[in-house]
């Protein structure tokens, strides 16, 4: 955190402060939540939640009208994350982009490790290992870049 | 909902009691509820409700206990169309949001 993985600057861009095998990590994630993504892997079924829980007409419905739309604003995102994983500076309509397809690549990994309300805990014999500390620099990735957006948010009222 | 991480998950400060049901009313009938999960984080989720809604932090971070703690909250109601709209909006985010049509 105290490096400052994203500053935002006075033209409202944000620079970056990404290490070589985070950009890396980050140009080669996108590709594979994509692959799911396309083949409707199960994986990837928290990224498209359910609106209408007793109505299974209506859910149809929204499915319908809102999925595709859903997807390809995901899929826009994760290629503009692998697209510009390595840059020195992105637009804010960018690290708007990053986010959304970093919480993608949350959602699909949180969901392959079976991540419960009790949290994750394994230890290093556990095949998953990698899975699980990608998973967490994750997290840590979104609370940052949550900061940086969070600072500019006008703080509105209560209605 | 998931803390993150080492170190502290955004500290919500100031959690005020819960409002009650001023946001049901008869002629605004379906109801967009949030509901409890593990992976979206609690930081992540307040910021969500402040820039869909334009929550202060305040109402957001208190929205979002509400959910982490039990477990559902309502976020916003209106109009279906309306309700519809912000559980896409929603549903861009990643959260898992139902709407309801109050009784």
């Amino acid at each position: 955190m105290a490096r400052g993985r994203f500053k935002r600057d006075r033209q409202g861009r944000f620079r970056l402060g990404l290490e070589g095998p985070e950009q890396q990590l980050l140009a080669m994630l996108p590709g594979q939540a994509l692959e799911l993504l396309e083949s409707e892997d199960p994986s990837t079924a928290r990224v498209f939640p359910v609106a209408y829980t007793d109505d299974a007409r209506a859910e149809a419905d929204y499915q319908e009208m809102m999925g595709a739309q859903l997807l390809q604003q995901h899929q826009l995102s994760l290629t503009t994350l692998a697209a510009t994983a390595a840059a020195a500076t992105i637009e804010e309509s960018e690290i708007h982009q990053w986010l959304d397809a970093v919480e993608v690549l949350r959602l699909v990994l949180g969901t392959q490790l079976d991540v419960s309300e009790g949290g994750l805990e394994i230890d290093d014999a556990d095949p998953r290992i990698d899975q699980f500390t990608v998973y967490h620099y994750l997290s840590m990735l979104q609370e940052e870049i949550v900061q940086a957006l969070a600072d500019g948010l006008p703080d509105g009222g209560d209605e | 909902m998931a803390g993150s991480g080492p170190g502290p998950a955004a500290a919500p400060v100031e959690v005020d009691e819960p409002t009650g049901n001023e946001e049901l009313r008869p002629d605004r009938p379906w109801l967009v509820i949030v509901w409890n999960d593990p992976i979206n984080l609690m930081s992540y989720v307040t910021y969500v409700f402040q820039k869909l809604f334009g929550y202060s932090k305040e109402k957001a971070s208190r929205l979002m206990l509400d959910v982490h703690h039990k477990g559902r909250a309502v976020v916003s109601s209106g109009p279906r169309e309306r309700a519809e709209l912000d559980v896409f909006r929603l549903h861009e985010h990643g959260l898992w949001a139902t709407m309801e049509q109050s009784s």
